[in-house]
Order: C-alpha cells, then sequence, then structure tokens
C-alpha cells in the first residue's frame, strides 16, 4: 500500500547465462555477462546517481553523471553504457567523480527553474533527488545566461503537459516513444544548447504523432512530462497494484491514490503481461468511474414508459426477485435467464451462472463472448482440447515469422502490439490478413513482407489456400504430425486440402488475393524456425468463423508451430476478461473449465457442492433469447455489466425484444442503452471498486483490487448473491476470495489457483494445478489437452456468407475499432478520449466515394437489409474499393442497425465483420436514428427525479 | 614539339585565379599559334607562391608563381616556355627549399600529376601497394601495417594495425571500410588536397584495407563543403570500377570491394566517428558510446574500419615499400611522416610533409618563414580548434605524439595556425567555447550546457567582473568537460581555453598569480 516506487536498476536485465565476477567499491557481485556496471552496482544497493538512464530502455549515456572509475581504465566512463567485466574493479565514489557530478548538475540546474516548492514532481522529481545526492549547494553561473526558462508549455494532450521549461533533454521520453511505445512521435529538434524535445514536426503534442500512451510520462525524469492530474491534486500517497478493466491484454497497473481518489494509473513496471507498458485507455481514461453519469442509487419501475423511482436496495432486489419468480410461476422455468460480461470479474461471472443454473434452475445463461470469440473457444477445443490461445504475449519475442490475421493489435491491444512491433524491428516477418491497411501494415521502421488484402468473408478460402501451399509444396512437419497429431485426422485433412479447388489459383477470385503473394507468405509462415499466428474477431466474426479457427489451428500443428516459445495460436481477446468469462461457465452449454453440461459426472459434482439439482440440457443463447422473447416465452433478464442494445447486431430485432419483456434487470454503472429498455437497475461497481481477478488473452489471472470504496454501496457480486439469497438460494460469500476457492474446488485447470498465489506471484497463467503449481505460460508442450494428448485436424470447407453483394447492396461494410475508444464506449465516452475520437466515421475508399460524389466530412446513409443509419464519410485508402469501414463506439450510430442476423454456424457468433450495404449521400439523420433519439432522450427524462 | 604546362586544378590555386591563368596561357598560346598542352596537376602546396605554374622542360618543372591572368603575356614575352627568365621565376620546382627538404610519401604524387589520370597513378607507382596486397594475405597486410607504425592521423593516433586487426578478427557476414573524410578542423586541409590532387592513393588504400580485413563495401563519408573532391573521388571511382581496380573481381583475383561516397550535411560533429556512422546511416548525427568499438560494432551495427583519409592514403605506400620502410621515419612511438599544414599568420603557409622529430619552430620560420604580418608569434594552435595554444616559449617542443601530450598539447591532424601579438588569447579562449557551443550535437550534458556557460563566463571574465569567482568556475567547467563528456568535442575544448588561460594569463586580466588558480 505504500508509496516506495518501483527500484530502478538503470539499465534493462540481461538474460545470459554467463556470470561475470567484479568487485564495486570493494564488494564483490556477481552478474549476467553483458549487465552494466550500473546495474550490477545497483543490484547490491550501490545506486550510482543517474538521470538519463532507466532500466526500461537501452542506456544512452548522455547525462554523464553515473561516471565511475574502472582500475587501469582510462577517463571516466559511464556506468550505465559500461558492460561489465570479469575481474573489473569499480569505483563509483571519490572526490574526482563527485567534482564531476556536481559540475554537471550545476550545469543542469544553470538552465532550469527554481521552483521546486511549487512545481509538480516535487517529491517526485530524479532531477531534485540527484541534486540532493551529489551535494550541489551553489549554482554560480550568471542567472543572466542563455536559457529555456520562458519556454512555452505545451497543453494541449487532455492528460498531461509538455513543459520545455523544466526539460533537461535525457531524451528517455523520445526513447520510451521507440523503444517501449514503437510510435515515433517523438524527436530531439535542433542540436547543442538549443536540442529540445519535439513532438513530430514540432508540433503541439494532440496534433502530433503521439498516442498517449503515456511512456513518455513514464519515463520523464522531472515534470517536463507530467499528469495534469497530478498538476491538480499533488502527488499521490498509496499505490495499490491492479488490473487494467479495458482490453484482453490485461496490463498491471498501479493504482496511485490520495485516500480514495485514483491520482493516476501507472503500469505496474512488474506486470508480467505489460512489462510497465500502457496505452491511452488503461493509463488515463479512468474518469468514468466517477463521471457525474453514474448511477449510485436502485431504481425500479412498472413500464419502461414510467419514470424510474429510486429506492432501497432491499426493495430493488425484492422487486426484482418477485418479477423474476412471478414470471417464472405464470411461464416456466425457462422463462427466465441471464447474461454475464466479459467486463465483469471471474468470481462475478461464476456467481451469475451459479445464480442462473442452481437458482434460476436453468442454463439460460450466456456471456458477451457469444459475440465475439466463441468460434475460438468451440474451434481450439475441437483441435487442441483447450478452448484457450496457447502462448504467453512474451513468446512474441522469440518468433520469426508472425501471421496477424483480423486483428489491429496497435488499436485493438495496443501494448501488446508495441510488444509486437519491438519483435518486427528485431527483424521477424510480419504477414497481414486483412481486408483494411491497419497500422501494422506500414509504421515506423515495420513494415509487412505480405499483406494479403482478401475481401471480407473469404477467410476460409484463404487459410485453406496457404494450407494448400504448405501441404502441396512439402512443407508440413512431418515429425510433429507423426508425433503430436491424430494422424487419421491429419491424413483426411491432408488429401482434403491438397485437392485443387483449395489452391490459391483457385480461390484467387474468392478472396482477391493474388496466388503469388499467398505462396510466398505460406512459404514465409511454414519454413519460418518459429511461426506465430496471432488473430482477433476479424477471424471470428463470420458465418465460418468456427471454420476459420479451425484452419488456424490446422495449420499451426501442419508446420509445426505449437508447443514451445515463439510459436502458437494466440487469439486477441477484445475485453478483459473474455478468456475468464468464457472459464467460468458463462456459455449455456458448458460448466466452469468447459464442461458440458450433459456430462453427468461433472453435473453430479456441481449438483454436490450446490446442492441443487441441474438440468442436464443446454440453455439459450443470447440470439435464442432474443428469439424467444419476441414469440413471448422468455419474459425475465438479468443483465450484468454488457450493452446488448447497443453491442448485439441486428439492433432492431434486439430492442424490439428487450421491449416485449416484463422483466430487464440491468446491473451497470451507467443508464446504458440497455438499461433504457429496462425495469430494474442495480446500480453496480467499477473495477476500482471491487476485488476479484481477471483472464486475460494468455490465460493469465491477474488481481483486481479496491481502491475505492463502492459508489452504491455494493460490489457486483454482492449484488448477485443478495439477489440470489432474495430468489430463494442461499449464497454467503464474505469476500471475493471465497468464490475462487470454489471455483479452484471444482474446476481442475483452475485446481492450484488461490488468492494467497495470485498476490505471492503477482499474477497466474492456468492451467494451475499440482503438475504446474506456477501456472502454464505455455500450452500443449509435451501433448495437447484433448482425451489422447493428440492434436486433431478438422475439414475446413469453405462455404460462401449469405451475405452477399448485390446491385442493391453492392459494398461490404466491416467494423473494427480504434485505439482511443473502447467497445460500446460507455467508458471511454465519458472521458477525454473524446478528443481522439468523437464520433464513429464511414471510411470509404476514394473509387467508391467518387462514384457517390461524396466527400470527406459528407453525411452518408449506409443502408443494408436489416436497416439503415447516417454517418460522416471519411475517404480512405485504408479500405479496399468495395469495402467500407467503421467502428461501433457510439450508440447514436447505429452500426449494429445495418449488421445483420447471420452468424457462426457453430456458435451463433454474429457476422458483424460482414454486411451487404449501399452507401448515399444523405442530407438528415435515418430514421432509425431519428426514434431513437427521441426514445433515448426520453428515457433520461424519466431519469429525472420528479 | 608540344609544351607541357601545369596550372593546378587544386581549389586553393582555383581560389587565388588559376583558372583564369589557364585560360588565359590557352588564349595567349593560340594567338601566339604556339603549341602548347595543359595540364591540370594538384597543388604542390606551397600557397604562397600559387596559382605556380609549372613548365616541363629537358631540367625538370620550372616554377614560376604566383602568376595571375595579367602576368600571361609577359610571361609569354619572356618565353617562359622555355624557361625564359621573369619576376616570377621560380627555377626548378623540386629544388625549392621548401619542397626539397620534404619527405613525401603520402603525397608522393600530389601536386605532379594529373589528379584523376589513371595512366598518371600508374605511371607514379600506384597501385603497386594492392598488388602486393593481393598477393599476400589479410593477416599479413593488417600486420604490415601494424609493423609500420602507422597511427590515426585523424587526431587520436589509435594504431590503425590494432584497429584493423580487430576488425580482420571480428566474424561477421559485412564488413566496412569508412573514410572519414569530414576534415571541419579549422586550418586543416592535407585531406581535401590528397582528394582532390590524389584520389587515386585513398581509393587504392580503402581498398588494401577491405581486402585485408574482409569487408566489400567502402565508404567515403565527405564533408559538403568540398565539392572539387566530390568530382575528383567520383571521377577517379568511375575509372577504377572501369580498370577493374574497384568492383566484384578486382585485377582477376576474386576479391570484392565496391566504393560510394556519401556527403555530410554540415555538421562538425559528424566528423566524430560515431555520428559519422549515425549520420551515414540516416539518423540525426549524434554521438554514439563506446563500447562497442566500431570495429565491433559500427556502421549498421557491423565490424567498421574507420579511418581518416590520411591514414588510408598512407597505406599504400607501406605496402609498397613495407612497414619497415615507413617505420623508418620518425621517433619514439610516432612513425612514418606527417603532411604538416601550415596556416594563419605566416608568410608561406603550406603543407609540409616531414617526419614526425621536426620542431614547431623550425616549421614556423624555415617553412613558414615568420609571420605574414611582421609581428612577433605570440602562439599557435595546434591540432585544430581542440588543440592547445602553445607559446613561444613551447615553440623547440618536437613534433611527435608524446612530446605534445607531455605539455598538454596535441597533434590532432597535423594543423598549425599561427597568431602574432596582436590577439586577444581571452577571445580566443572564448571562441574555444562558442565553437563547441556551436558544434555541439547536443547529446551530453556538459558539452550541451557546458559551452554555452563557458562562453558566457569567459565573456563576464573578459569584462572583469568577479574573477576571483568566474575564474574558478572555468576552471571547474574545464574538469567536468574533460572528464564528463562523451566525446572528444566537449572533452577537448579545454585544451584551447585552459592553455589559453595558463600561457596567457594577463589576456584574461589577471595581474597576479594568485588570481590565475
Amino acid at each position: 500500500m505504500s508509496m516506495t516506487p518501483e527500484k530502478d536498476f538503470g539499465t534493462p536485465a540481461i538474460s545470459a547465462t554467463q556470470m561475470v565476477n567484479l568487485e564495486i567499491d570493494g564488494f564483490q557481485v556477481i552478474a549476467p555477462a553483458g549487465t552494466s556496471v550500473m546495474r550490477a552496482a545497483s543490484s547490491i544497493g550501490i545506486d550510482i546517481p543517474k538521470l538519463c538512464a532507466t532500466d526500461s530502455i537501452e542506456p544512452f549515456g548522455s547525462c554523464r553523471l553515473c561516471v565511475v572509475e574502472i582500475k587501469g581504465g582510462r577517463g571516466m566512463p559511464a556506468s550505465c553504457t559500461t558492460p561489465i567485466a570479469e575481474g573489473m574493479v569499480v569505483t563509483t565514489q571519490n572526490k574526482k567523480l563527485a567534482d564531476v557530478r556536481r559540475g554537471v548538475m550545476e550545469l543542469y540546474i544553470s538552465d532550469h527553474p527554481l521552483d521546486c516548492l511549487t512545481c509538480a514532481a516535487n517529491g517526485d522529481c530524479e532531477l531534485q533527488d540527484m541534486a540532493g545526492a551529489v551535494g550541489l549547494r551553489e549554482v554560480r553561473y550568471n542567472p543572466a545566461g542563455e536559457n529555456h526558462l520562458n519556454s512555452v508549455k505545451d497543453e494541449s494532450n487532455p492528460y498531461f503537459t509538455f513543459d520545455p521549461s523544466k526539460c533537461i533533454v535525457c531524451s528517455r521520453c523520445v526513447r520510451a516513444c521507440e523503444e517501449t511505445q514503437g510510435t515515433f512521435a517523438l524527436t530531439i529538434d535542433g542540436r547543442g544548447f538549443d536540442s529540445k524535445v519535439s513532438p513530430s514536426q514540432n508540433q503541439p503534442f494532440m496534433d502530433s504523432e503521439c498516442v498517449s500512451c503515456g511512456a513518455c510520462v513514464q519515463a520523464c525524469p522531472t515534470a517536463t512530462l507530467m499528469e495534469k492530474s497530478v498538476i491538480d491534486h499533488g502527488t499521490p500517497e498509496h499505490a495499490v497494484v491492479t488490473t487494467c478493466a479495458y482490453c484482453g491484454v490485461g496490463c498491471s497497473f498501479r493504482a496511485e491514490m490520495k485516500g480514495s481518489q485514483v491520482i493516476r494509473m501507472v503500469p505496474n513496471k512488474d506486470g508480467k503481461a505489460n512489462h510497465g507498458h500502457s496505452c491511452v485507455k488503461g493509463r488515463f481514461a479512468f474518469g468514468y468511474a466517477t463521471h457525474k453519469d453514474r448511477i449510485t442509487k436502485p431504481m425500479i419501475r412498472k413500464s419502461i414508459k414510467d419514470h424510474w423511482q429510486e429506492v432501497t436496495w432491499e426493495e430493488a432486489i425484492n422487486y426484482a426477485a418477485s418479477e423474476l419468480k412471478r414470471i417464472q410461476e405464470k411461464h416456466g422455468k425457462d422463462s427466465i435467464g441471464g447474461i454475464t460480461s466479459s467486463r465483469c470479474t471471474n468470481e462475478e461471472t461464476y456467481l451469475v451462472q451459479k445464480l442462473i443454473r442452481a437458482g434460476f434452475g436453468n442454463n439460460n445463461v450466456d456471456t458477451c463472448a457469444r459475440v465475439c470469440h466463441s468460434p475460438t473457444g468451440y474451434g481450439l477445443k475441437q483441435t487442441f482440447g483447450e478452448s484457450s490461445g496457447t502462448q504467453n504475449f512474451d513468446s512474441v519475442m522469440k518468433a520469426d515469422v508472425i501471421m496477424v490475421i483480423g486483428a489491429n493489435p496497435t488499436d485493438g491491444h495496443p501494448v501488446f502490439g508495441s510488444q509486437m512491433k519491438k519483435r518486427l524491428r528485431q527483424g521477424a516477418k510480419l504477414i497481414v490478413v486483412d481486408p483494411r491497411e491497419i497500422d501494422l501494415v506500414r509504421t515506423p521502421h515495420v513494415a509487412a513482407n505480405y499483406h494479403l488484402k482478401l475481401r471480407p468473408s473469404s477467410n476460409v478460402a484463404l487459410i485453406n489456400a496457404i494450407a494448400h501451399v504448405v501441404v502441396t509444396e512439402s512443407l508440413v512437419d512431418e515429425e510433429f504430425v507423426k508425433s503430436r497429431c491424430d494422424v487419421e485426422s491429419f491424413n483426411k485433412w491432408r488429401n482434403f486440402i491438397a485437392d485443387k479447388r483449395h489452391a490459391p489459383e483457385a480461390t484467387e477470385s474468392i478472396t482477391g488475393v493474388p496466388a503469388a503473394d499467398i505462396r510466398a507468405a505460406a512459404k514465409l509462415y511454414a519454413s519460418a524456425k518459429n511461426g506465430a499466428i496471432y488473430y482477433g474477431l476479424g477471424v471470428t466474426e463470420h458465418s465460418q468463423g468456427s471454420t476459420m479457427v479451425i484452419g488456424i489451428a490446422n495449420l499451426a500443428m501442419a508446420t509445426g508451430n505449437l508447443g514451445r516459445e515463439g510459436v502458437g495460436v494466440n487469439p486477441l481477446r477484445g475485453q478483459n476478461n473474455v478468456q475468464g468469462s468464457c472459464d467460468m461457465g458463462s456459455f449455456p452449454h458448458e460448466y466452469p473449465g468447459y464442461r458440458h453440461v450433459s456430462d453427468k459426472a461433472t453435473r453430479q459434482l456441481f449438483e454436490q457442492n450446490w446442492g441443487v439439482s441441474l438440468q442436464p440440457e443446454p440453455g439459450l443463447r443470447i440470439p435464442n433469447m432474443f428469439d424467444a422473447a419476441s414469440d413471448g416465452s422468455f419474459l425475465g433478464l438479468y443483465v450484468e455489466g454488457e450493452d446488448i442494445a447497443q453491442s448485439d447486431p441486428d439492433i432492431q430485432h434486439v430492442h424490439h425484444a428487450l421491449r416485449s419483456m416484463e422483466c430487464v434487470i440491468v446491473q451497470d454503472l451507467f443508464l446504458n442503452e440497455t438499461a433504457k429498455f429496462a425495469h430494474v437497475f442495480l446500480p453496480g461497481s467499477s473495477f476500482l471498486e471491487k476485488n476479484g481477478t481477471f483472464t486475460n488473452a494468455e490465460r493469465r489471472i491477474s488481481p483486481v483490487r479496491k481502491v475505492m470504496p463502492a459508489l452504491a454501496s455494493y460490489e457486483d457480486w454482492e449484488i448477485t448473491q443478495m439477489l440470489s439469497n432474495a430468489m430463494g438460494y442461499p449464497m454467503n460469500y464474505n469476500h471475493p476470495s471465497e468464490i475462487m476457492a470454489e471455483i479452484a474446488r471444482l474446476t481442475p485447470s483452475f485446481s492450484g489457483v488461490s488468492y494467497e498465489k495470485i498476490d505471492q506471484l503477482g499474477s497466474i497463467q492456468w492451467p494451475c494445478t499440482d503438475d504446474t503449481p506456477e501456472g502454464t505460460p505455455t500450452m500443449h508442450e509435451h501433448e495437447f489437452m484433448r482425451d489422447n494428448g493428440k492434436g486433431l485436424f478438422m475439414l475446413t470447407e469453405f462455404v460462401a456468407s449469405q451475405e452477399k453483394v448485390t446491385q442493391k447492396f453492392p459494398l461490404i461494410l466491416t467494423t473494427g475499432r480504434i485505439l482511443s475508444q473502447y467497445n460500446v464506449g460507455a467508458q471511454t465516452r465519458r472521458t477525454e478520449n473524446n478528443a481522439w475520437h468523437a464520433e464513429d466515421l464511414l471510411e470509404i475508399h476514394p473509387h467508391d466515394a467518387e462514384d457517390r460524389g461524396l466527400k470527406d466530412q459528407d453525411w452518408v446513409g449506409i443502408k443494408s437489409r436489416a436497416g439503415e443509419t447516417v454517418l460522416r464519410a471519411k475517404i480512405s485508402e485504408r479500405v479496399q474499393p468495395g469495402v467500407v469501414y467503421t467502428t461501433f463506439h457510439f450508440p447514436e450510430s447505429g452500426a449494429n442497425v445495418i449488421t445483420t442476423d447471420n452468424s457462426d454456424w457453430a456458435t451463433n457468433c454474429p457476422e458483424y465483420k460482414v454486411t451487404a450495404v449501399q452507401v448515399s449521400k444523405v442530407s438528415h439523420p435515418s430514421e432509425w436514428q431519428q426514434d431513437y433519439q427521441a426514445f433515448s432522450e426520453r428515457q433520461l427524462e424519466l431519469l429525472a427525479k420528479e | 614539339m608540344s609544351t607541357t604546362i601545369f596550372v593546378p586544378c587544386d581549389s586553393a590555386a582555383l581560389a587565388l585565379g588559376a583558372e583564369k591563368v589557364a585560360k588565359a596561357i590557352l588564349a595567349e598560346a593560340e594567338k601566339r599559334k604556339l603549341d602548347i598542352q595543359i595540364i591540370r596537376n594538384g597543388s604542390r602546396g606551397l600557397f604562397w607562391l600559387e596559382p605556380l605554374v609549372e613548365i616541363a622542360t629537358d631540367k625538370g618543372r620550372i616554377a614560376y608563381g604566383p602568376v595571375q591572368a595579367s602576368d600571361v603575356t609577359s610571361l609569354f614575352d619572356a618565353n617562359f616556355l622555355a624557361g625564359g627568365s621573369h619576376p616570377l621565376f621560380l627555377g626548378l620546382t623540386e629544388e625549392l627549399s621548401y619542397l626539397k627538404n620534404q619527405q613525401r610519401l603520402t603525397f608522393a604524387r600530389v601536386g605532379i600529376t594529373d589528379p584523376t589520370s589513371l595512366d598518371d597513378y600508374l605511371a607514379h607507382d600506384g597501385y603497386r601497394g594492392l598488388k602486393n596486397a593481393l598477393a599476400t594475405t589479410g593477416v599479413d597486410i593488417v600486420k604490415q601495417v601494424t609493423d609500420s607504425g602507422l597511427r590515426g592521423r585523424g587526431g587520436a593516433a589509435f594504431p590503425t594495425g590494432i584497429k584493423w586487426n580487430t576488425v580482420l578478427n571480428t566474424p561477421a557476414e559485412q564488413k566496412y571500410i569508412l573514410c572519414n573524410a569530414d576534415e571541419g578542423d579549422s586550418g586543416t586541409y592535407s585531406d581535401r588536397m590528397v582528394m582532390e590532387d590524389d584520389p587515386f592513393v585513398l581509393i587504392e588504400g580503402m581498398t588494401i584495407a577491405g581486402i585485408a580485413v574482409g569487408a566489400t563495401q567502402g565508404y567515403i563519408y565527405l564533408r559538403c563543403e568540398y565539392p572539387h573532391s566530390h568530382k575528383a573521388l567520383n571521377k577517379a571511382i568511375t575509372k577504377a570500377y572501369e580498370a577493374g581496380y574497384l568492383g566484384g573481381n578486382i585485377l582477376g583475383s576474386g576479391k570484392k570491394f565496391d566504393l560510394e561516397v556519401r556527403l555530410g550535411a554540415g555538421a562538425y560533429i559528424c566528423g566524430e566517428e560515431t555520428s559519422l556512422m549515425e549520420s551515414l546511416e540516416g539518423k540525426r548525427g549524434l554521438v554514439r558510446f563506446k563500447p562497442p568499438l566500431p570495429a565491433i560494432c559500427g556502421l549498421f551495427g557491423k565490424p567498421t574500419v574507420v579511418n581518416n583519409v590520411i591514414s588510408l592514403a598512407s597505406v599504400p605506400i607501406i605496402l609498397d615499400k613495407g612497414g619497415e620502410y615507413y617505420k623508418n621515419f620518425g621517433m619514439g612511438r610516432s612513425r612514418g611522416t606527417l603532411p604538416i599544414q601550415l596556416a594563419g599568420n605566416l608568410k608561406q603557409p603550406g603543407l609540409i610533409e616531414l617526419a614526425f622529430g621536426v620542431t614547431l619552430r623550425e616549421l614556423l620560420y624555415d617553412y613558414g618563414g615568420g609571420s605574414a604580418s611582421g609581428r612577433p608569434i605570440k602562439a599557435v594552435q595546434v591540432g585544430g580548434p581542440l588543440g592547445a595554444y602553445l607559446p613561444e616559449s613551447q615553440f623547440d617542443t618536437q613534433l611527435d605524439y608524446e612530446a605534445f601530450a607531455a605539455i598538454w598539447a596535441v597533434l590532432g591532424h597535423g594543423g598549425i595556425v599561427a597568431f602574432d601579438d596582436t590577439v586577444d588569447m581571452a577571445e580566443m579562449a572564448r571562441y574555444s567555447m562558442e565553437f563547441c557551443k556551436i558544434e555541439s550535437c547536443g547529446k551530453c550534458t556538459p558539452c550541451r550546457i557546458g559551452s554555452t556557460r563557458g562562453m558566457e563566463v569567459i565573456e563576464d571574465i573578459m569584462k572583469g567582473h568577479d574573477l576571483n569567482k568566474n575564474i574558478p568556475l572555468l576552471r571547474d567547467l574545464c574538469n567536468t568537460l574533460l572528464n564528463g563528456s562523451l566525446c572528444a568535442l566537449g572533452g577537448m575544448t579545454p585544451y584551447p581555453v585552459l592553455s589559453a588561460l595558463n600561457h596567457f594569463p594577463a589576456d584574461f586580466g589577471i595581474t597576479n598569480q594568485a588570481d590565475a588558480a
């Protein structure tokens, strides 16, 4: 809890096996070869003064404070840039060194404002610390000398300021932008005394290429780059390590606090997913937690036409329970259900599914993973035997060829995107499979070797073509297949995929990708020492989403790219706890740990533990719930932390379903879109207000820790517990750790997990069992998780989507997200992140725009067979002709008014990525938008106190 | 029979009107219907005589100078084509004492040949070193260079053979030979003269270096202020390729060496070898820390020989005549010869190549002829803008790396700039700090801030402000620069500053010795 700063060893750790012995100030030190003298000294507690060195970036050797003397050597080398050597004898403190250090510090301070007491970094300033360390007592230089004290402060970024008058030109920010983030937005402009940090071409930060990841702010040793929140509130007094609630990277953060107020979120250097890096969302966009839109009192109403009434918790819970019971009595046990969310903790999700299975007495539970990664769960379970990615993030640092399919890591998973870019800058090769030119295709010092710019909906044809090349050009890793895979299934697959209908030349007309490029890319991947595949929703959100996941799994097995570091099949999960919510049994057909509800042994285990009898048949999936609601057979819904009325496809159908229900209970932070159709509103708690765990895309279970009291009095798991008790199914947990203990007791892959161990290790990658007590970074190392231990090949016939372009709908709309906004935007839209992205835009190729007489910023109508909406146009060559693209962060955009009810054959994951549309210039919002705006405004009026 | 006339094309001669002289001679010869041939040779390096026109005669080349276009008619009238008497007549060039007593090894051809004529180069012992190199092993080439005692002529005086040996013994798929031709020191021009007046010797030296260490690519990083060097080098490189002295199969040996000239963009700091590499890689010219040494991790992260022009241009004669031959020149640990460049307030400025061991006084008075102004020489700066100022009392110092180090001075690149007694040494010290300020890359703190503060402190001293505080402050600052700087720019700026202060305290307003502390 204390504010003890994290130890800075000055230079990065070296992982060499050879050890070197040396002597520093008379002490014997042993450190890996290649370690700097500075780090070696730091490792035994000798902190050599430093300013330009910090252990997150490579040494630079510019400040000259860290000079030392080495016996037998000449002059005073910088300890940060001098590697240790056997038998070296180092002196870090003597009069000569002290004179030089004081001389350097006197120079620094001769061009630095003397306003320490009123400076935002007072007490948290390395320059101040070093002035003390070297014993600077006076600055003798003429104060009238040339200086930078009147430099103008840049306050353009909403979250931090840049004050060049305080800059010591150590280049830590520039280097962090390059090495850590990989954006290269910063540089030093001018030289000598005129050297100054310059965003892009000497522009304000907001006009520059800066992505506001915060790496520069983190690296800055002074108040030059400073969080505005610290300027406003002062330095924090304690810190709590917790986990970010945005994307599936699951960055570890120190929530730095003043009492119960978060002053800043600082990426945790020890975080195994992020290693001290962050993005604009996790680092800065936490203000939503205390936004004025937060609802903090429970509310109920009879009808969605009624005003909301604030009631006590007891009243709200009792009302909700009585309504659910009333509906069940009248319409049967199966007439109600619930939806949990990938944004909730593992413990909350577990509890919701438990409430539904044990309390509601049915299996009508689903999660938003339904609409994102359910095909991953299915496809990887079938082929590898486990519904999860195979690696940890760090594995990418050993990949030689990286294939990114239908994912946009620099926007969607920015911290991992930066790590991937780092590896690419080290020389790994890159294949991008995406209809759109994502940033990764060409970004500073990174260029894709191949960008297979396929047509949306042709994924399976493409992966088959790649596999065809592997099989027909003798690129199969026969040894791996023979020893690790189900050979019979492989042989069947080999015959299937070798057929010339899968050849790149044959599928070129489907994919639109030149056959030669596919052949070359296939060879590149298959011949790599380590080939790794990363994919996202561009793979899953298709009518053949599961087929594509299987296709990827087949390809990785056939080329032997599994079971070690540097390889693997890596789904990049969209939300913070997609992996966890799936693990926790929130699908209607599975108990925690992906065990089917029809499996008798498992069911009995849960029946015994939960003390109820459980249904052996799977319950309703989300789209089935909507259909049943419209039919009048499904009338009560408990939704925790998800906004189905914005995020689900064919939104008019969803709205109709919601209107048809008798009791919709929404548990959320805000009156979200779904809540506008609700009868009971239970105010939830943000990730800052509760304890629990999130599981990221690499199966890493990380702690979520309460840093402030729940604004509405209860953590979400407590609310679920109250509802369960009111429903008549008793729950009596005192802390989420007890829920985790139950999960561990009932789920083999979690059997070794406990809060104590998470605290001790920082995080744990499941499976965590007696065999793997500290977790499993790499899956399937010796055998696959299937019953017979063998990887299964499955056939992946390409079937064209029903969603086809026609004369009426000649363009394909595909959707995605952007760095600064998150998902439905409920959180990020309530932060300053809107400064980067204030509305969703329709990206359209110049040719298609030209055909329609469209200019940049024109209002365009987008019409599909499902509906119509209006957005502003952004003319861009990132999209190919025939394809348009938008994001879905703003409810008024109605991106999901247009998306259709097509879905994955195996899992019903919606085909968000493929909608045939027509686009035309319009002058006013669509009819849906006008209606919805009126509805939405009315709902906000109903919220106002009578 | 046609008479051959030599009119230099070296930029020193051009700056003094050589082009007009050449045109006037042609025009006059045509007028008089005389059969002449003009060869544009390099400069002999006797700048006070430039443009120095030479006539080829049976007895040898006869010199006239300094010749202006307006002198041409009278020269013809005086029958200078036959060596006729004229006020500008200087006699046989080789007999001029300034030249006669020199020991021209590296500059053996300079001023004699047509710089970009490969035939001329070959006719004057060119490419004999390369042929020997091709006939032996890399190890042996490096040994000969090591044996010769050649030390880096760019200023740091690091033994060339040891540097080459490191590159030779560092395995890599690609290695580079990098010639530092960013000759930016004030008062120096020997690199320029080699490149303009005998470019093949540099090309040959680099080719030998490449063969020695296994580097197949060479770059000459040339300052953009040397357009004539640029042209001469490119022309010579083209000819060397055409004749098989460069390229994929050098003289049929199967050995490969490619060479390219790259231009700098005007930054002095890019003459520092690591910034030079950064610049060549397309980055800001920022100094890199060492280690790693460029010989192990240099250009594009590959083992790289980075040598000065003169170092590389001295290699062909070493390979031609053997390391031992070269080593027999010089004294102590300073072996071979040094092309010394006399400049500043001297009657006879110019290029003098001599074995190490000559004294400053001999150079200033026997060669330089004393000050141009006729006033006493008060100080000389040796080794460029980062070299120390030496007072008259040190003029008997021999040119030798160790002898100079012993008096806290440097030989550097061999440039000597003389000042008479009108110079204000405090102003010179101030200027040294200003030079550092202007040219600092800005990476390390001592140089980035210290140069500006140094200038300001000296300005305060010059105004007589608080000497008791400012003189110790200046000394402390110099200590910080000297010990704390990342490279020699900040690290050596104290040499001129402190030498000026120590030898000429009166110029800083210090009247009693106690104040100088």
